[in-house]
């Protein structure tokens, strides 16, 4: 920094000698965070990208249960404890006392967090016919996507500190799904407010939430500015403000990085990853992405109705050699649908070998000892489970051709690839998963449960032994017998090969070392309570 | 010259509207459906498909949602973003400024750099300087903007630390903005230091955006330099003892100014297409960038709207530009 100084001085004088001194002129410890885009609105329950929940669930808001801050382990938030009736039909929170809301120019709280705004949160999504259903655009796709709908029957406010959901069946991922962006809990009586105001929108644009920070101003596509929560119930941030500095180019964030213009990056360019990783100004955290990369099999379709021939294919593929060239070793060999960081991760299970000469075999004994043709559909996007799906089609295509199976590679534009596979005109497939809940049905139901067929179920793979394993661990609450379940659950996927499991990506995060105790969140966010920076 | 003025609006209305039919309809040409797009992996069931194609209104047939989205145009209506649910008219205007700002940086910067270039090269023809101006100005032509932009960045940010990286201003600062001009806004703010952050904060973008432009001047004005410098006046004017200096600012220049200014004209299109990249290179936080995310998402009121407003600016550029020749040479204005 010194030496800059007196570069600056010497050159460009005056006016680089502002920008670079101004920050040091706040006493007031600022955090500047160089997001990859701006976030579609203030409101998580309203969208779905992981954007967008950094810049509100995850700085502005709590929410009943949360994970605890690095882990997908769930931990009391909004609600101190719950209780789950003997059948799993009824969950009741018990809600804890004296959590403010965040003011802001429009509208200052009167009173503390508590049960009707749980209620006006989960009604509004929930049900039709309520006054903010349709406001700001009035879509719940996460919501939707979790299946809420159907599986709510009633939300009872007990008391004004206890809130009891009845649900239609029982539904042990429930809890987690309580912990997710969209069931972040907003103010009932803010909501009246502008309600009565006439700008009901504003509940959406200015958010007022109980979380750690609260949101100062936002200038679409530049920056976004919280302060810190003096009041928040868990304690003040050690941090005073967080800045968002929204920074598209993943090079260009590297280099603000380096110039100290921004204290955490996300996503950086696997490229520059060796020269962040020998930069003593950096420190390169890493962990492994709650995601999955697979190709998967269309069982619906011949030749792959045969296990056999599915792992034998399996057999041919050098899952190494992909994560080298497609990874650029940012990733690390899946034997098991979900990844390793998710409970109840069996690693017993034994991967299948690469060895061609023993898949070229089980080919033969299938039926096929001549091999067949079929295709490969990759793609069209990147994706952290799939960074580049077509040079992974090309790999996998060279493997099957040494053991005689000729795939030609098939691409379609991202909605049309998802509609299409749906409907099972694929012979194989890319695509992969990243964790929601961190719920071992979020993987498991979704992508091959029985009921997924013609939906997620892209594999079209219905099997009576692995569903009903899921559906049993679906409705108990016990976590170990849930744990076996899906470990047997397992046992099964790999035995019947419906997919070739390829990879779980790495996540890698660039921090300036200034930051203290920042942590990689396996969900993809990136949270900023917790973290502090160094004098 | 009014009669003229008329003439040209009379020539817009057709074209705004030609550029409304041609933007409707090839945006639903390109595969991708917003819905599933917006879906995802995690997909949507049939009837909450139907519920959204409600909602944007693509279940009408596709003549009725264009006519619906004229008569909105016809009344300042652009429709909403299907993405962020504002007006994409408001968030159009909140993002404009920014654009204008660095589009008339990178052209004061391409004029005040490339036609001294261009008069330097010519009054020199043939000798090192103009050999020398010329390469530049073919370099700085087949120059990849993001390519340029991040070698500036890299040289004078990173290493050397003159200028900032990006954004439009020290995060340190921090005030509402009055015009979305952030110069006259840092100005107004009354903030010590925040103009020269404003500024300091242009340098780069500037150059990476005014590059190509500011080459195509040079070579322009140098080639009309030449042709001029050739004519019987100026031989006269030599003749007559004329001071050289004044020979060629006052005879030469402004006669070969005229297909300058057309090419400068022709250059706003350039700098608005070149901006979608320098914006997102610098982070700027302009419409460039806005419409290429927009594209992304497949959000067509954005699209739809924001390239409509650009083609409106680029034909007022035109007309201006048509203006400004009458005021260079009057026997245009009278011909008309």
């Amino acid at each position: 920094m010194k030496a800059n100084f007196v570069k600056v001085a010497l050159g460009a004088g005056l006016l680089a000698a502002t920008a670079l001194a101004a920050p040091t002129a706040a006493s007031a410890k600022t955090l500047v965070y160089c997001s990859e885009g701006s976030p579609e609105g203030f409101n998580p329950s309203l969208y779905t990208s992981g954007t967008t929940f950094d810049a509100s669930s995850r700085q502005v808001f709590n929410r009943l249960v949360q994970f605890k801050r690095g882990t997908t382990t769930i931990v009391p938030g909004l609600a101190t404890s719950w209780d789950v009736s003997a059948d799993g039909l009824e969950y009741t929170f018990n809600l804890r006392k004296g959590v403010k809301f965040h003011s802001t120019d429009e509208f200052t709280p009167t009173r503390e967090f508590n049960a009707d705004d749980v209620i006006f949160t989960f009604m509004r999504q929930f049900d039709k016919e309520h006054p903010y259903h349709g406001v700001s655009g009035g879509s719940y796709e996460y919501f939707n996507a979790m299946s809420m709908p159907d599986l709510i029957k009633d939300i009872v406010k007990v008391d004004d500190y206890t809130v009891k959901f009845v649900l239609n069946r029982p539904e042990a991922p429930f809890i987690a799904n309580m912990a997710m962006d969209f069931a972040s809990v907003l103010s009932a009586e803010y909501a009246d407010v502008m309600m009565e105001a006439g700008t009901p929108e504003a509940v959406d644009l200015n958010p007022v939430g109980t979380g750690p920070f609260q949101l100062v101003t936002y200038q679409k596509d530049a920056v976004i500015r919280y302060k810190a929560f003096p009041e928040y119930w868990e304690g003040p941030a050690a941090i005073d403000n967080l800045i968002f500095a929204i920074t598209p180019d993943s090079t260009v964030r590297y280099q603000k990085l380096q110039a100290g213009e921004c204290h955490v990056m996300p996503y950086p360019n696997p490229a520059d990853l060796e020269a962040m990783d020998a930069d003593a100004d950096i420190n390169l955290l890493s962990q492994e992405g709650l995601n999955v990369g697979y190709l998967g099999y269309n069982t619906a379709k011949e030749p792959f109705t045969d296990p056999k021939v599915r792992k034998a294919l399996n057999m041919a593929i050098n899952k190494d050699a992909i994560i080298e060239g497609v990874y650029q070793g940012a990733g690390s060999a899946a034997k098991n649908p979900i990844p390793p960081t998710i409970w109840s991760y069996n690693n017993d299970t034994v991967d299948d070998p690469y060895d061609p000469e023993a898949a070229k075999a089980m080919l033969a004994e299938a039926g096929y000892p001549d091999g067949f043709t079929t295709d490969i559909w990759a793609m069209p996007v990147q994706r952290p489970y799939n960074p580049n799906a077509r040079r992974m089609a090309e790999l996998v295509q060279a493997d099957w051709a040494a053991i005689g199976v000729n795939a030609e590679i098939v691409s379609y534009e991202w909605g049309e690839y998802l509609e299409r596979t749906k409907k099972g005109e694929q012979g194989t497939f890319m695509l992969g998963w990243t964790g929601d809940n961190g719920d071992p049905d979020n993987f498991l139901a979704v992508l091959l449960g029985c009921d997924a067929v013609g939906g997620s179920n892209r594999a079209q793979w219905c099997n009576e032994e692995f569903d009903n394993l899921i559906q049993q661990a679906k409705t108990t609450s016990d976590v170990l017998e849930r744990t076996r379940l899906y470990e047997e659950a397992q046992v099964v996927f790999k035995r019947e090969a419906p997919w070739a499991t390829i990879a779980h990506s790495i996540v890698f995060e660039p921090v300036r070392n200034e930051v203290v105790d920042y942590k990689i969140d396996p969900f993809g966010g990136h949270i900023f309570y917790g973290v502090d920076l160094a004098e | 010259m009014l009669g003229f003025l008329f003439r040209r609006l009379g020539d817009i209305i057709p074209t705004f509207f030609g550029v409304t039919l041609l933007v409707f309809f090839l945006i639903r040409l390109i595969p991708g459906d917003p819905i599933l797009m917006l879906a995802g992996e995690r997909g949507v069931d049939a009837e909450r498909y139907a519920e959204l194609q409600a909602q944007y209104g693509f279940d009408q047939p596709i003549i009725v949602q264009y006519f619906d989205y004229l008569v909105g145009v016809f009344q300042g209506d652009l429709g909403k973003s299907f993405v962020t649910k504002k007006p994409v008219i408001d968030e159009f205007l909140t993002l404009f400024p920014a654009t204008v700002e660095l589009a008339l940086m990178g052209i004061l910067f391409a004029v005040f750099i490339g036609v001294p270039l261009g008069v330097l090269a010519a009054i020199n023809r043939g000798k090192w300087i103009d050999h020398l101006t010329m390469s530049i100005s073919l370099t700085g032509y087949s120059m990849p903007i993001f390519w340029w932009a991040l070698l500036l960045i890299m040289f004078f940010s990173t290493t050397l630390g003159w200028t900032p990286v990006s954004g439009r201003l020290s995060v340190m600062y921090f005030f509402e903005p009055v015009t979305g001009f952030m110069l006259i806004d840092s100005l107004l703010s009354g903030e010590k230091g925040a103009f020269s952050s404003a500024v300091s904060h242009l340098i780069l973008p500037t150059i990476a955006l005014g590059t190509i432009p500011m080459a195509v001047i040079a070579r322009m004005t140098r080639s009309s330099m030449l042709e001029v410098l050739g004519e019987e006046y100026i031989r006269v004017a030599r003749a007559k003892g004329l001071a050289p200096f004044r020979v060629i600012m006052v005879h030469a220049l402004r006669n070969a100014l005229i297909p300058v200014i057309t090419v400068i004209g022709l250059q706003v299109g350039v700098l608005l297409g070149g901006a979608i990249l320098t914006e997102t290179i610098f982070s700027w936080p302009g419409i460039g960038k806005w419409i290429i995310e927009a594209m992304n998402r497949r959000d067509y009121p954005t699209i739809q709207g924001g390239i409509l407003m650009i083609a409106f600016v680029v034909m007022t550029m035109n007309l201006i530009v048509d203006l400004l020749y009458g005021v260079v040479n009057p026997r245009i204005r009278h011909k008309r």
